[in-house]
C-alpha cells in the first residue's frame, strides 16, 4: 500500500513534530543554554573536583553494573529460552521487577536491607564492608534498577535463531562452551549489544535508588545525576546546564560505539567474495 | 556395521514419536527414511545423531554401541531440511567449523575446505557469506560442512525439502553420485516416495512412530506389506477389501467377465501420462493411469460409460497379509 502524497507528507510532519517538540526542543535548550556564554564556562564547572569525581564515579558504576548484568543478562537469557523447567514463568517474572518497582522504593529497601538494623547491614559492617553511603550500595541499586536489559533484549534474539545452528556445531564435535562462543554469542551480539547501551544509558542517569543510598556528599558519593541535581537546586545553573551535557555526551559515545561497531561488522558481512 | 536401531522408543509428552523402532543399516549403504510428517522419521535420524535422548532402545555407529555417547563425539556428519547455515561465518568459515575444532593446522584446513568446495562445487564462493547463496548452494556448503571431518555415517533430515522442484531433481542426482564415490554409510529422512525411491537403495518406510517394512523401491512396489505402505509407495485404487495400482486398471468399451460399469468423470493430461477419473456403480471412485497413445485409442470422453477390469489386485485383510491375484 503506498499512501498518497499529502497524508506521506502529513505523517513525516507529525513524526518530526512530535520528536522534535517531545525530544529534540529539550535536549537543544540545554546545549543552547550550556554554550550561550561560549566554552569556558561549561568546561570551568565540569573540571572542578566535585564534578570529576561525579564523572569518575558515575563511569565506576558503569564499568561494575553493565559487565555484570550482561554476563547475567546472557545466562538468564539462555537458562529462559533453551532450558524447559518449572521455574521458568518465575524467573521470568521477577526478572520484570525493576521495570515495575520505582526507583525510590528499591533504594528504600537496599536501605532496609544493609543499613544498621536490616538482614545483611550488621554482617558486612563486622567484616567491615561500608555498603551505605558508599559505592558498593551505588553499585548494588545500579545494577538492581537496570537488570532486566541484556535479558530482555537477548531472549527474542535467542528465540529467532533456533537451536540448529547450536545442534550443527555439535554434531560438528564442538563441546558446549565452543558452540556458544563461536556460534550462539555471534548469532546474538546485537540483541546483547542493543541491551548493553540500554543499560548504560540506565547505569548513567539512575537518580532515585542512588540518591537514597548513597547519601549524596558531594565530592565522595554523588555521581553525575545527583551532581546535576544538586547543582540545579543551588542556583548553580551552569554546572547543572553542563553536567547534563557531560551525561547526555556519554549517553552518545555509547550509541555511536554501537553504531560504528555496527557498520563495520555490516561491512564485513556484505564483502563480496572475489 | 553400518547403523543399527534397536528398540527404539521416544515419546514427547502425549505423542509416541518412536515406539519400538529397530533398523538396520548395511555399511556404505545409502537408506531412505520414508514417511509422512508425524511418522517418527525425523526423531529416529536424530536419534542416531544424538540430539535427540531415546527413552528406551540403542544405537550402534559401526559396531560400537553410541547410545550414551554425545552428539559432539558421534562423528556423524547432519544436515538439516533449514540448512543451520553459520549466518555469522563466510562459506570457508563454515566448512572449515569442524577442522578448527579439532585444532588442523591452517594449511591442512584450507587444503581440505577447497577440495570439499571443489566436490560441492562452490569453489569461487569460498568468502561468500551464507545469505548470498541460493537455497541449493546453502545446502551443498551444508553438506561440504558435514563431510569436512570426515563422519563415519552421514544423516539429512529432508536435506532437499526447503528447495523448489528442478533444484531438488538436480541435488538427488547430485547426491547419489557423491555417494558413490565416497561410500559413506547414508540416512536420509523424506516424506516424498519418488524422492526415496530415486536416491535410495534401501527404503524404511515409517508411520505412526513404527516402521511398517523395508527393502528395495522394487520390493515395497511389488509386495507391499500392508495397505499403508501400499498407498504411500505409488498410487492406489480401493475396490472393496482390494487394492489396484491405477496403471493395472484396464479401461474397456465392451463388458465382459469380471469387468465393472463405471462413468467417465474426468480426463486430466498430464503430458505424456493420462489420469481418468470414474464413478463406479455404488457411487466408489477410481482413477486409471493411461497412456495418451491408449486414451486416444479408446476415445473417452466425459460422461462416457465404461467397464474396468483391475489387473493385480491385493489385499491385506487378515493379519495385514498380502493376498496377490490376477484377476
Amino acid at each position: 500500500m503506498t499512501a498518497s502524497t499529502p497524508a506521506k507528507w502529513g505523517l513525516r510532519g507529525l513524526a518530526f513534530g512530535y520528536l522534535g517538540l517531545l525530544l529534540l526542543a529539550p535536549v537543544g535548550m540545554i546545549f543552547y543554554k550550556t554554550f550561550e556564554h561560549g566554552l569556558g564556562p561549561p568546561v570551568e564547572a565540569m573540571t572542578s573536583p566535585e564534578a570529576l569525581h561525579a564523572i569518575q564515579l558515575t563511569l565506576l558504576m558503569v564499568a561494575v553494573a553493565v559487565p555484570l548484568n550482561t554476563i547475567f543478562g546472557v545466562g538468564c537469557a539462555l537458562l529462559l529460552v533453551r532450558r524447559r523447567w518449572w521455574g521458568n514463568s518465575i524467573v521470568d517474572g521477577i526478572i520484570n521487577l525493576p521495570f515495575a518497582v520505582s526507583p525510590i522504593v528499591v533504594g528504600l529497601s537496599l536501605y532496609l536491607l544493609y543499613g544498621n538494623t536490616g538482614w545483611f547491614g550488621p554482617t558486612m559492617a563486622e567484616w567491615g564492608i561500608q555498603v551505605l553511603f558508599s559505592w558498593p550500595g551505588m553499585v548494588l541499586a545500579s545494577i538492581f534498577v537496570s537488570l532486566p536489559f541484556v535479558v530482555r533484549e537477548t531472549v527474542p534474539v535467542l528465540r529467532e535463531i533456533g537451536t540448529e545452528q547450536e545442534q550443527a556445531a555439535s554434531t560438528l564435535g564442538a563441546n558446549g562452551w565452543q558452540t556458544f562462543w563461536r556460534i550462539t554469542l555471534p548469532a546474538i551480539r546485537w540483541g546483547v549489544a542493543y541491551g548493553v547501551v540500554l543499560t548504560t544509558a540506565r547505569v548513567l542517569g539512575e537518580f532515585g535508588a542512588v540518591t537514597i543510598v548513597s547519601g549524596s556528599i558531594s565530592g565522595e558519593t554523588e555521581t553525575m545525576p545527583l551532581f546535576v541535581a544538586k547543582a540545579f537546586e543551588q542556583f548553580q545553573e551552569e554546572a547543572a546546564y553542563a553536567g547534563a551535557i557531560v551525561l547526555a555526551l556519554l549517553a552518545l559515545t555509547t550509541l555511536l560505539l554501537m553504531s560504528v561497531g555496527g557498520r563495520k561488522a555490516k561491512a564485513s558481512t556484505t564483502k563480496e567474495g572475489f | 556395521m553400518g547403523i543399527a536401531v534397536e528398540g527404539a522408543f521416544k515419546r514427547f509428552g502425549d505423542f509416541q514419536a518412536l515406539d519400538d523402532v529397530s533398523i538396520d543399516v548395511p555399511d556404505g549403504s545409502l537408506t531412505a527414511l520414508l514417511g509422512p510428517s508425524g511418522s517418527g522419521k525425523s526423531t529416529l535420524l536424530r536419534a542416531i545423531a544424538g540430539l535427540e535422548e531415546l527413552d528406551r532402545g540403542r544405537v550402534a555407529i559401526n559396531g560400537s554401541d553410541a547410545t550414551e555417547t554425545p552428539a559432539q563425539k558421534r562423528e556423524v556428519g547432519f544436515v538439516f531440511q533449514h540448512y543451520a547455515a553459520f549466518k555469522h561465518m563466510t562459506v570457508f568459515g563454515n566448512v572449515a567449523f569442524g577442522l578448527k575444532i579439532r585444532k588442523w593446522d591452517k594449511a591442512k584446513i584450507s587444503d581440505r575446505v577447497h577440495e570439499l568446495l571443489r566436490l560441492v562445487q562452490l569453489d569461487g564462493l569460498a568468502e561468500r557469506y551464507p545469505d548470498q547463496l541460493s537455497g541449493g548452494q546453502r545446502q551443498r556448503m551444508a553438506l561440504a560442512r558435514a563431510l569436512a571431518v570426515e563422519p563415519q555415517v552421514l544423516l539429512l533430515d529432508e536435506p532437499f525439502g526447503a528447495l523448489d522442484a528442478k533444484v531438488r531433481k538436480d541435488l538427488r542426482t547430485w547426491l547419489r553420485r557423491l555417494h558413490d564415490e565416497m561410500h559413506v554409510t547414508t540416512i536420509f529422512v523424506t516424506h516424498d516416495q519418488e524422492e526415496a525411491m530415486d536416491v535410495a537403495e534401501q527404503l524404511v518406510v515409517m508411520n505412526q512412530g513404527r516402521v511398517e517394512q523395508s527393502g528395495t523401491a522394487g520390493e515395497l512396489y511389488e509386495h507391499p506389506a500392508n495397505e499403508f505402505v501400499m498407498s504411500f509407495v505409488g498410487e492406489v485404487n480401493r475396490l472393496g477389501d482390494h487394492f489396484v495400482r491405477p496403471h493395472d486398471m484396464d479401461v474397456s468399451l465392451d463388458a465382459g467377465d469380471g469387468a465393472e460399469q463405471a462413468m467417465v468423470q474426468r480426463i486430466v493430461a498430464l503430458g505424456f501420462e493420462i489420469r481418468v477419473e470414474f464413478v463406479l456403480g455404488d457411487g466408489a471412485e477410481v482413477w486409471a493411469q493411461l497412456t495418451r497413445t491408449e486414451l486416444q485409442k479408446l476415445e473417452l470422453r466425459e460422461g462416457q460409460i465404461v467397464y474396468l477390469r483391475p489387473g493385480q489386485v491385493k489385499s491385506f485383510s487378515s493379519g495385514d497379509a498380502e493376498v496377490s491375484a490376477a484377476a
